[in-house]
């Protein structure tokens, strides 16, 4: 082994041991809510509420009601688990060089990665239920076998099923998907193109742009809430004018045939979030932007692009890890929302985050309670995934800001 | 670039940022000055009940709302203004509170209620998420790089989670039959109601706060690490300083922008506290400024939005963020002075 540092500097074991349990301790206080609202979920209210934590983690009374896995159904899932990881390891490179043509680029590894986790995904919910009944029958008709298909944890799903089916939980789940599938790509493509002319221009207007961004970035959200209510209940009759002009109007009646009431619409919603999200969106991109040498668009230009082209055709794809990371930021920023939301949209077009107070301010019942998890873990499986996927990209654009300064 | 390929690129944000920002900011100012009721008339009534000989009739003033032509009752903003700023301040109060009636009265008042958290709250995490931020990013520095991707991964989780679920999540471990508040009543052997008083709820939320903003310093001053001068490092060493010298006089330094840069951004999001207020439904014993102009906000009840109130209490909000700013502000501009020369 060959030393980098003479023997004395090198730190001392206890140093070393200090910092990795401080590690520990953090990585546990960090993870804990998380996994034990997961474990929670899974379990009827009296394991679930148990003073007992061993029986939260094994649910005894959750396996005596409702059975559970058995464990048949545990060495399966560990099975499954070793795949994935053997699968990730084995295709993720090799389809990222299908993707981009370079293993290494980090963005083909993430889409690569998503890939591999949809079909990942798909394939686990279709085969995973029909091989535990093909063991577990098995082991069951085998007399000396009998014990691997007895039910070891106490598992349910009853809490997903009453919050996704009973209680509509879907509803709100396409209306999430909605606002933040319009926010990402309204979002990215105004700022885009403001943060590159920002970041080519030294001029004074320029300048204060930003300046002002900055300050609007600041901007409590319940501020400018204040400002929209009133317009968007009264939407209907404020835009009635504009209806009637003679041919702005007629133009108008061929998209809708009455003003709209902007209130409790999810299209409303998009751009008030792309709006809200504008300031903080042109400063991560310009920032990006400015990693790009001038150069290169003058050379584009010498070739005979213009401005927009020289940005679609050169500045773009070289671009792209950058828009990438700020598209995860506009995507956190809708999907996370829960004040102007809560306030600007009705029960029927309301996202996941701002309904989840129907299930916690109703816990008059520990299935109440439960309910409302099971619709919190619900929401945290996505961005779970989505940093298991685009850690790099996360931890880019939060660097992004600050290094430079 | 020119000018006019320059307003080109940005006449679409620009267009945004002035409809759904600048805008909406104006008229947020112009409603605080204003309040909108219905409008109500004086009407004459004459009641009679049969007497003898004659009925007894007695004429009443009433004052009634002016229905419309659609049916409902007439409204109309009434300029009132400042009025709407006094109800929410208090100055009378105010005044007898600083003239020694004592803090206590005031902090019953909702304005002064949110206020106090609101400060508090910003200026106890700052040193939390700094120093726990700042300890996290030496230790990952000084682990094994195998272990590094694997620690960042679940030190994200808590920064990425949505607000409002974090504080459900960390109040699930504390709610009556939590599993952290039964630890806690075997540890001390008493009876413990985490939600029963203000300031234990307060403490969650302090602690809540920590938690989900210390990943965000973590990477930042890790990424920091990674661009400390080596050569500084080695001739410190060959001066014989030790590890906390090393420390104190060269990294820190290193990254005192950083820590600088962080604490602004913790300062501007810590100041709009809301998600927690919300998570751990403490809106009984502890709120925050901006919960404040949320509550005005929804209806509740027979009660309706109270605009003009949350203009109010938004624009009051506005003036600590405007303190806040400030210092933003002169970096940016000395910044742009260091990069474009004198434009």
């Amino acid at each position: 082994v060959i030393q980098t540092q003479p023997e004395a500097l090198r730190p001392s074991a206890a140093l070393r041991a200090g910092v990795l349990a401080f590690l520990a301790v953090w990585l546990v206080v960090a993870a804990f809510p998380l996994v034990w609202i997961l474990l929670m979920s899974f379990k009827l209210p009296l394991d679930a509420l148990a003073a007992n934590p061993l029986h939260v983690v094994f649910g005894p009374a959750t396996r005596a009601a409702r059975g559970g896995a058995s464990a048949a159904d545990l060495a399966i899932g560990l099975v499954a688990i070793a795949i994935a990881i053997r699968a990730m390891r084995l295709l993720v490179p090799r389809l990222a060089r299908v993707v981009s043509g370079d293993e290494t680029a980090p963005l083909g590894r993430s889409a690569a990665m998503l890939i591999v986790i949809a079909i990942g995904l798909a394939l686990a919910i279709v085969a995973l239920p029909v091989l535990s009944r093909l063991v577990n029958t098995a082991a069951s008709a085998i007399p000396g076998l009998r014990w691997l298909a007895e039910p070891v944890l106490g598992l349910t799903l009853e809490h997903y099923r009453a919050v996704w089916v009973t209680h509509g939980f879907h509803r709100n789940f396409v209306n999430s998907l909605i606002v933040t599938a319009g926010v990402v790509t309204v979002s990215l493509s105004v700022g885009t193109l403001a943060a590159y002319a920002l970041s080519r221009s030294a001029s004074r207007l320029a300048f204060w742009i930003l300046i002002v961004a900055l300050i609007f970035r600041a901007l409590p959200h319940s501020v400018l809430v204040a400002g929209y209510l009133p317009p968007f209940l009264e939407s209907h009759a404020l835009l009635m004018p504009l209806w009637q002009t003679p041919v702005v109007g007629d133009v108008l009646r061929l998209v809708a045939a009455e003003p709209p009431t902007l209130y409790g619409q999810p299209l409303a919603i998009i751009l008030v979030l792309v709006s809200i999200n504008q300031p903080f969106t042109i400063w991560m991109l310009r920032s990006f932007f400015d990693t790009v040498p001038t150069e290169l668009d003058e050379a584009a230009r010498v070739d005979g692009c213009g401005h927009f082209g020289a940005f679609r055709r050169v500045i773009v794809p070289v671009m792209w890890p950058g828009v990438i990371t700020t598209g995860l930021f506009s995507f956190l920023l809708a999907y996370n929302d829960y004040l102007v939301c809560a306030l600007l949209l009705d029960a029927q077009s309301q996202t996941m985050v701002p309904a989840i107070t129907q299930f916690f301010n109703r816990e008059t019942t520990s299935t109440d309670q439960i309910e409302a998890i099971a619709a919190a873990v619900s929401i945290t499986a996505p961005l779970f995934v989505l940093v298991m996927v685009f850690q790099r990209q996360i931890v880019a654009g939060l660097t992004a800001g600050a290094v430079k300064g | 670039m020119k000018r006019g390929t320059f307003l080109l690129f940005v006449g679409p944000s620009l267009a945004m940022m002035l409809i759904f920002i600048a805008i909406p900011l104006a008229s947020v100012f112009v409603q605080s000055f204003y309040v909108t009721q219905p409008v109500y008339r004086q009407v004459e009534t004459e009641r009679c009940t049969p007497g003898f000989p004659n009925p007894i009739c007695t004429k009443e003033v009433r004052s009634a709302p002016e229905i419309g032509a659609d049916g409902r009752p007439v409204r109309r903003a009434v300029f009132v203004g400042l009025d709407t700023y006094r109800t929410l301040i208090e100055p009378e109060k105010l005044a007898a509170a600083l003239a020694g009636a004592g803090l206590g009265s005031l902090l019953k008042i909702d304005f002064y209620k949110a206020l106090r958290f609101t400060l508090t709250f910003t200026l106890i995490t700052l040193p939390f998420v700094i120093g726990l931020g700042l300890a996290i990013a030496l230790a990952v520095d000084s682990i094994v790089q195998a272990l590094r991707g694997p620690v960042i991964f679940v030190s994200l989780l808590p920064f990425i989670i949505t607000p409002v679920i974090g504080a459900l999540s960390i109040r699930w471990l504390f709610v009556g039959d939590g599993i952290l508040t039964r630890a806690l009543e075997a540890l001390l052997e008493r009876d413990i109601a985490m939600f029963a008083q203000g300031w234990t709820i307060e403490l969650l939320m302090l602690f809540y706060r920590v938690w989900h903003v210390a990943p965000f310093a973590f990477v930042i001053f890790y990424a920091g690490l990674q661009t400390v001068n080596q050569d500084a490092v080695d001739a410190a060493i060959v001066d014989g300083a030790s590890r906390l010298q090393r420390l104190r006089y060269v990294v820190l330094p290193h990254l005192a922008p950083l820590i600088v840069f962080v604490a602004l951004i913790h300062l501007m999001d810590a100041y709009r506290v809301f998600d927690e207020v919300i998570g751990f439904s403490s809106e009984a014993h502890v709120i925050s400024l901006q919960w404040l102009t949320f509550h005005f906000l929804v209806p509740e009840g027979s009660a309706e939005r109270s605009i003009s109130r949350a203009s109010a209490s938004a624009l009051l909000t506005m003036v600590g963020i405007v303190v806040i700013l400030v210092p933003l502000l002169r970096r940016n501009w000395r910044e742009h002075r260091r990069r474009w020369g004198r434009a």
